[in-house]
């Protein structure tokens, strides 16, 4: 049982012809896995996310969970964007609660109830349950974005630069809160996450998978991080497979960046 | 509007929550000292306004005797108030009934423009297709005078109280049904995904996503047609009516009491406020400080 992504193609038509954000990406992600997704801005990594998601349709190639071609959002996975989207009027509880509810019409709503509560208290936000959006932190706000994916118990958690805009202390702590909830009772399994940060794609990752940049944007290496769990964030760094992987890391990202100094060189067929 | 008030409301409960920085806490007390030197200082000033205005106002009528001088208006003022709701034919009503008169046609008006302007407004901002097929008429329509209007609900209706109704019903449809689609056509992508991701139903998503983000707009677009609706009753009244504020103007001028219509025209002013106050409040109870 694994998520497949199968010669994915992707293009925004834009000045000059078409834009491929994605040009054949090939990925088999097993059951269980925490994948990181790495690359510059504009590799396309948002769109992948988008595609498993069921936001956003491939021009061709398809993704398969367990098999089932994915063509729309479902239960089985759940996703916490960049920017939280949390809705601002309605509470903290309300708004994980409302995910839940129309994510899960199985559960009861003491199943729902008990869920929500589950979730709220493991990010530590239940006291500020009440509150809405406005009214707290980004951090808290993103807090409540991880335990409102969570709620619906998805098979596959999608996160989509999720700690990119918190200061490095809130950084830290999320990254601990997520790897305690997805090894502990929740039902998700395997994780895909897009992210800027060398450290955070290999502290949390099994995978390291590096997009590369337009003309060609697609896999341009996968990368394993042999570290068993549990990490320990502080004492990690001194591996050696750690530091194996963050030097290939670096030099993959600096060299795709020299290698394509004008990214946006338009490519005139709209497909290879 | 309110801008600088959600602010501070947002950083006071940045400040008691747990994240906050402790050195904001005593703040509060000397904010609130000036707060009320603001509203002295405030009031002090309004009173001066008045005073200059008064005084301009009086030398003016001293230039033009025709102008009715400010103490004259006064005791026209306390004489329209200390009966204000006697009824002793249509050519003599109390000046809250003609306000009552005239607040009835309003409402009534405002409210037919609601109930057409809203719902009109989703399927506007819902539909490219509504967009494209009424969005030219619309803004040919909007920017006629009311006063164009008059003799067509007049054949209409027959009535000039139900004419006027209706004429406001109309010119007060535009700003609704303008707001109300910029509102609906405006949902962020990102609630939009959030709720799919969610999968949130239809319903659902019109209840808690699609209303809630749409109000502010709403309420906006109610705002301004209330305000119009108020402008246009004294038109519409003056040209035809026989009762409401605006008939009570053109009947004042026409007896040559102009204190009697200054006097008109600061309760016209004073109502006006009210109803553009009432609305800002209710604004306020749907602005969510701060963003997603």
């Amino acid at each position: 049982m694994s998520l497949e992504i199968r010669s994915l193609h992707k293009s925004f038509s834009g000045r000059g012809g078409y834009q491929h954000v994605l040009r054949g990406v090939d990925l088999t992600v097993e059951r269980g896995e925490f994948v990181s997704f790495i690359g510059h801005s504009g590799c396309g990594k948002s769109t992948l996310l988008n595609v498993v998601a069921g936001l956003s349709k491939p021009d061709s190639g398809e993704v398969r969970l367990n098999g089932r071609p994915v063509s729309e959002p479902g239960p089985d996975r759940a996703i916490v964007f960049q920017h939280y989207s949390l809705l601002p009027w309605m509470s903290v509880y309300s708004n994980v609660w409302e995910a839940s509810h129309s994510s899960r019409p199985d559960r009861t709503r003491a199943q729902t109830g008990e869920v929500v509560e589950r979730y709220l208290t493991a990010v530590g936000l239940w006291p500020h349950k009440s509150k809405r959006p406005g009214q707290i932190s980004g951090g808290m706000k993103q807090r409540a974005a991880v335990a409102r994916a969570f709620a619906v118990g998805p098979e596959v958690l999608l996160l989509d630069e999720p700690f990119g805009a918190l200061d490095a202390l809130t950084r830290a702590k999320l990254q601990e809160q997520l790897v305690e909830l997805w090894t502990g009772e929740s039902s998700t399994e395997t994780v895909l996450m897009v992210t800027h940060g060398l450290d955070e794609a290999i502290y949390l990752a099994d995978r390291v998978v590096v997009m590369g940049n337009a003309p060609a944007p697609s896999v341009l290496e996968i990368l394993e991080v042999p570290i068993s769990r549990p990490r320990d964030k502080t004492t990690i760094v001194h591996e050696p497979a750690y530091q194996h992987v963050y030097n290939r890391l670096s030099d993959l990202l600096t060299g795709d960046m020299a290698g394509h100094p004008s990214k946006a060189a338009g490519h005139g067929s709209p497909r290879g | 509007m309110s801008e600088p008030n959600q602010v501070l409301v947002a950083d006071r409960d940045d400040a008691s929550s747990a994240s906050g920085p402790a050195v904001l806490a005593p703040i509060p007390r000397p904010a609130g000292d000036r707060r009320w030197a603001n509203a002295g200082s405030s009031i002090a000033l309004a009173f001066a306004g008045t005073i200059v205005f008064v005084a301009v106002w009086q030398v003016a009528a001293i230039a033009r005797p025709d102008l009715p001088a400010p103490s004259e208006t006064f005791a026209q003022l306390v004489a329209l108030l200390s009966s204000p709701l006697h009824d002793y034919g249509p050519n003599d009503r109390g000046i809250f009934l003609q306000l009552g008169t005239s607040l009835f046609r309003v409402f009534t008006g405002f409210a037919l423009a609601s109930a057409v302007g809203v719902p009109l407004g989703f399927l506007l901002g819902g539909s490219a297709l509504v967009r494209r097929a009424i969005n030219p008429l619309i803004q040919v329509l909007r920017p006629v005078s009311p006063l164009a209007w008059f003799p067509i609900t007049l054949v209409l209706l027959k009535d000039a109280g139900q004419a006027s109704v209706l004429t406001i019903g109309i010119t007060a449809l535009w700003p609704t049904l303008i707001n109300t689609a910029f509102g609906v056509a405006g949902v962020p992508q990102d609630h939009r995904d959030v709720a799919r991701v969610f999968r949130f139903s239809r319903p659902k998503y019109i209840r808690r996503v699609l209303l809630p983000y749409a109000m502010t707009s709403i309420i906006t677009g109610l705002r301004l047609s209330m305000g119009i609706a108020w402008m246009v009753i004294v038109a519409t009244e003056m040209l035809s009516g026989s009762s409401g504020i605006g008939f009570f103007v053109w009947d004042s001028y026409n007896n040559n009491n102009l204190p009697a219509v200054v006097s008109a025209i600061a309760f016209i002013g004073l109502v006006g406020f009210g109803l553009d106050y009432a609305f800002s409040q209710l604004a306020r109870r749907f602005d969510y400080a701060g963003g997603s």
